[in-house]
């Protein structure tokens, strides 16, 4: 059991920080501090942070030091330390994506959602580590390091937001933001015992987020704790017009509204997510989740998402047939990579693709190409598109009977490193409970419903309909409340 | 053996937007300072995301309107995708398989009166962005390569017709109509110096065969024709050059795949393109950075009342209602819009269209010509012109006086703003009023007569050119006299 008075003030919950804070019971540059030192200590082995900006990040806290005590009215999040993930622009940063091509890019504007958080008084510490270009789910495909698991240094952290997942777990900071196009924020959550959100598609702005497939990719946050979800969501969301995608709902008080109670709470479960290749200790925690659940006044009822079997399938085309058109810009003309070894212009673009890509990202590359090729578009993209709208429709049934829906996160606990490196296949499996939330467009949450024997989170996945964020938050709050998961830390930091 | 020529063309179109199609940045053209007119948008910087620009979708489907093509209400982007330095983005964002228009036509007028117009049918028209601008070293010196991307981005039109063009003529005024059509609609400048309006040419034959067959021939285009006669010399160049490929090889359009030529307008010939190596696959899709584009029937119809008249329209009101001829009508047409409009108010007070296009075709344009003036800037405004032509039909001064009015008051570094006030005050002034009174000219007539015996007897005797001095010297008695009125009764008291 933690002693809150012994806890180090970077492992407080989000909102014990800010409440702290906010009261002048720590200053900013204290938890800035605490965390930088967490960092020192503990990243060297976990390897979470790309970019650290200590100067910044102390310059920055003792500002909102200054005006707290001035007596100034300071923003909701002031002097709060958040990581965000190196695929998102912040002018004068560089914006590596964990890949050779971007190794110095310095993007001149700062992306929607960065602007939201800062603006609200967040303080970016550092860039974490991610899968190139957000291309996997391991973190093991990043071109600069790996970053290992806070609960088992030996095993992987997944991903591909493995650095915001474990900058979390490891508890240098309360909170994080990640990409999610296919499980990127919510594999890691489960696999580092965290919580992670995926927005509904349109609801964080995608300006400034570097592409991996438009049409799935959405910035959310993640946390030790719901509560601290929900404030990183309600700072980051909202209309952008710079992102045509971007939808002009309003943005409920998800920190406000998270821990009121939910009355007559349905709660669906579909078969499809407990199929083969599930782990026995992952089936048998998620079924006590919804035992838990039961017990707590909700009706719990199966439902049918007859198309699930079809996501992998369809997200392996549609996401890498975007992505191969996202990644053209890359060519080693107007910025990042440039191979020296070329005689002429098609040289030029082959050997700096060629040397500045790593080997996962242009495997998707070339499925994306093939996919969208003259003779192969009808047959492949066009009718995963047809798939995509009839795992859409499912969703849209379902929610008709139950207002979530609960189940896995990923099929295993956090594999070894290298375990499923020379098998993208079983990789790309890792992602089968994710996917179709991305497909279909909607918000579902991941959170740690419990543990493996051998100590390794195991997490539980609640997805909702479009812009239903405040049920799925206020249910995971419910679970959180009642399942005392929360009690646990990775033992390296003193869990 | 005979053979028709079959052409069809691609027409890019840069509309007169402020701000560019994706983003926000100008579109003014500005060689001088390459890469000024950039953001993380147009260069394709990595995250940043295209933004519909609302005023290039409304020029583009007013574009259509004018080309008579069905707007669907639904409409939706598409990548269009290769590598070149001049797309940073690695695609070019254009439409594919759901352009916001198709199915229209443009007819090119009749050459001269008596002749019908010459109907070209539109398969579609499309949005897209421009690329940049590739510069190279043309020095020899081997200095690198440049790229100015204050262009990417700029909103495209490309019309495509069908192949309904059967010469080079035809062609050259298909374009010579479409831009006067765009400059009217007020849609694009169609400068072709700065590129505003380039042409690509498909042209191939069909081959009279012996058995009355027509056999037709590889297709060929030309790309990237940026002057109307660069247009006409490519195809017709084309056209011999494809009749003696024809005779020597006889290669039909299934022996060979279609061919990109370039066209050197200093020799005036086409030459082969370097082919890529594989054939080009784009590998469209939808972009999934954009929403697709849904628009309304009321929102249409609203975009169709702002429309201006066509030119096709006016040159046919101008024929039937001022009574001018195609040559006349056409001379004004070309002044554009804001000369037309002029045209109309002055023929439509003078109840006398052809008097109103000589003035405006002569007095006028030279004046416009010598002064540089634009017409806005022409201090003589329509209403007054009108005026000042009405006194000449009614006889009030005589043509020559009018034109030295016009030019009085058109004098002088700048002038005043005429009006019919000022016109009547400088007529009174100079004494330029006809004098209506015939018997004080009977009078002078007689007088002249008196004093001039020699001349009167040349004239008897048959010098016809003696009238001319006795009719100077009445003038001179009679000031404001109506000379024609002058020279009839002149001769009748002579001959009397």
């Amino acid at each position: 059991m933690s002693s809150t008075a012994a806890t180090p003030i970077n492992q407080l919950s989000m909102s014990e920080q800010l409440q702290r804070l906010q009261n002048k019971a720590i200053s900013s540059v204290e938890l800035v501090d605490a965390t930088l030192a967490a960092i020192e200590t503990h990243d060297g082995s976990v390897g979470a942070f790309l970019q650290v900006y200590p100067e910044q990040a102390r310059a920055q806290a003792a500002s909102f030091d200054e005006r707290r005590a001035r007596g100034e009215t300071v923003p909701s999040l002031a002097g709060l330390p958040i990581a965000i993930k190196d695929n998102m622009c912040r002018t004068g940063d560089t914006v590596t994506c964990a890949s050779r091509m971007l190794h110095n890019y310095r993007p001149p504007y700062t992306a929607g959602a960065i602007e939201r958080l800062e603006r609200a008084g967040a303080i970016v510490v550092g860039r974490t580590n991610l899968d190139e270009f957000a291309m996997g789910s391991s973190g093991e495909n990043s071109a600069v390091q790996l970053t290992r698991n806070p609960w088992d240094l030996e095993r992987t952290p997944g991903g591909s937001s493995s650095g915001s997942a474990a900058s979390v777990a490891a508890r240098y900071v309360s909170g994080s933001l990640g990409s999610d196009t296919g499980g990127s924020i919510r594999q890691p959550a489960g696999l580092c015992g965290v919580v992670g959100l995926k927005p509904t598609y349109g609801r964080v702005s995608r300006y400034g987020l570097i592409a991996f497939a438009s049409s799935l990719d959405q910035i959310g946050p993640l946390a030790t704790d719901v509560t601290g979800a929900a404030i990183l969501l309600e700072a980051i969301s909202g209309h952008d017009p710079r992102d045509s995608t971007s939808v002009d709902v309003p943005v409920p008080s998800y920190s406000q509204l998270v821990q009121q109670p939910l009355a007559g709470l349905r709660v669906g479960f579909c078969p499809a997510h407990f199929s083969e290749g599930l782990d026995q200790e992952v089936a048998q925690t998620i079924r006590q989740a919804l035992t838990l659940y039961r017990q707590l006044g909700a009706e719990v009822k199966e439902i049918a998402l007859p198309h699930a079997d079809y996501s992998v399938a369809a997200y392996y085309l549609i996401a890498p047939s975007e992505a191969s058109s996202n990644l053209s810009r890359y060519d080693g003309i107007h910025y990042g990579y440039r191979s020296d070894k070329f005689e002429n212009l098609a040289d030029l673009y082959a050997a700096s693709r060629g040397e500045g890509f790593g080997p996962e990202v242009k495997r998707r590359i070339m499925l994306g190409t093939y996919a969208l090729s003259a003779g192969y578009y009808d047959q492949y993209y066009a009718r995963a598109l047809k798939v995509r709208r009839l795992i859409r429709r499912d969703y849209d049934e379902a929610f008709q009977e139950v207002d979530v829906i609960a189940g896995p996160v990923a099929p295993t606990t956090a594999f070894r490193l290298g375990e499923k490196n020379n098998d993208p296949l079983a990789m790309y499996l890792s992602d089968i409970y994710t996917i179709g939330t991305n497909l279909a467009g909607i918000p579902a949450i991941s959170l740690p419903a419990g543990y493996s024997k051998s100590g390794l989170p195991i997490g539980l996945q609640l997805q909702g309909p479009a812009f239903e964020e405040i049920k799925l938050l206020q249910a995971a709050y419910m679970f959180e409340q009642a399942a005392g998961v929360l009690e646990r830390k990775p033992g390296m930091v003193g869990g | 053996m005979s053979y028709d020529v079959i052409i069809g063309l691609e027409v890019h179109v840069q509309l007169q937007t402020q701000t560019k199609v994706f983003c926000g940045c100008s579109t003014a053209f500005n060689p001088q300072a390459p890469n000024t007119q950039t953001c993380p948008t147009c260069l394709g910087l990595p995250g940043a995301l295209p933004v519909l620009n609302k005023k290039a979708f409304e020029l583009a489907v007013q574009t259509a309107m004018g080309l008579n093509c069905e707007i669907p209400l639904f409409t939706k982007w598409d990548r269009k995708q290769y590598f070149y330095p001049d797309l940073p983005k690695g695609y070019q964002i254009s439409q594919y398989d759901l352009p916001f228009s198709r199915n229209g036509h443009l007819d090119i007028p009749p050459a001269t009166d008596g002749d019908t117009p010459i109907r070209v049918r539109i398969l579609r028209a499309h949005l897209e962005e421009d690329a940049g601008k590739n510069l190279h070293d043309e020095s020899g010196r081997g200095a690198g390569s440049m790229i100015d991307l204050n262009r990417a981005g700029t909103p495209l039109v490309e019309i495509v017709t069908e192949p309904d063009l059967r010469n080079a003529m035809s062609a050259r005024r298909f374009l010579e109509e479409l831009r006067l059509l765009l400059v009217y609609l007020g849609v694009s400048d169609c400068n072709m110096q700065e590129g505003s309006l380039r042409c690509d040419a498909n042209v191939n034959l069909h081959v009279h065969g012996p058995d009355g067959t027509k056999i037709p021939t590889p297709i060929v285009e030309v790309k990237n024709l940026n002057s109307f006669r660069f247009t006409e010399q490519a195809i017709e160049f084309e056209v011999a050059r494809q009749w003696e490929q024809y005779q020597k090889t006889g290669q039909t359009i299934h022996d060979a795949p279609k061919v990109t030529r370039g066209f050197d307008p200093d020799r005036g010939m086409t030459y082969a393109l370097r082919e890529k190596e594989e054939a080009a696959d784009y590998r469209y899709f939808p972009d999934p950075d954009l929403v697709p584009v849904t628009v309304t029937e009321e929102q249409l119809s609203l975009w169709r009342s702002r429309l201006v008249e066509s030119p096709a329209s006016r040159r046919e009101r101008f024929r039937q209602e001022y009574g001018l001829s195609l040559y006349d009508a056409q001379v004004i047409l070309d002044q554009g819009v804001l000369f037309a409009d002029y045209f109309e108010q002055v023929a439509s007070q003078t109840k006398d269209g052809k008097q109103a296009a000589n003035w405006l075709t002569q007095e006028v344009q030279r004046v416009l010509n010598d002064r540089r003036w634009t017409l806005t800037e022409f201090p003589f405004p329509a209403p007054a012109l009108g005026h000042l032509l009405s006194l000449v039909s009614t006889k009030k001064i005589t043509g020559k006086s009018a034109k030295d009015v016009f030019n009085l008051l058109v004098e002088g570094d700048e002038p005043e703003v005429v009006t019919s006030e000022t016109i009547d005050a400088t007529i009174a002034e100079r004494g330029l009023a006809l004098v209506e009174d015939t018997g004080a000219i009977d009078m002078a007539i007689a007088d002249v007569i008196g004093r001039n015996p020699k001349a009167v007897q040349d004239f008897r005797s048959g010098k016809q050119a003696a009238a001319g001095a006795l009719i100077g010297q009445v003038m001179k008695a009679v000031k404001g006299a109506d000379p024609q009125s002058v020279r009839e009764r002149l001769l009748k008291q002579l001959e009397g």
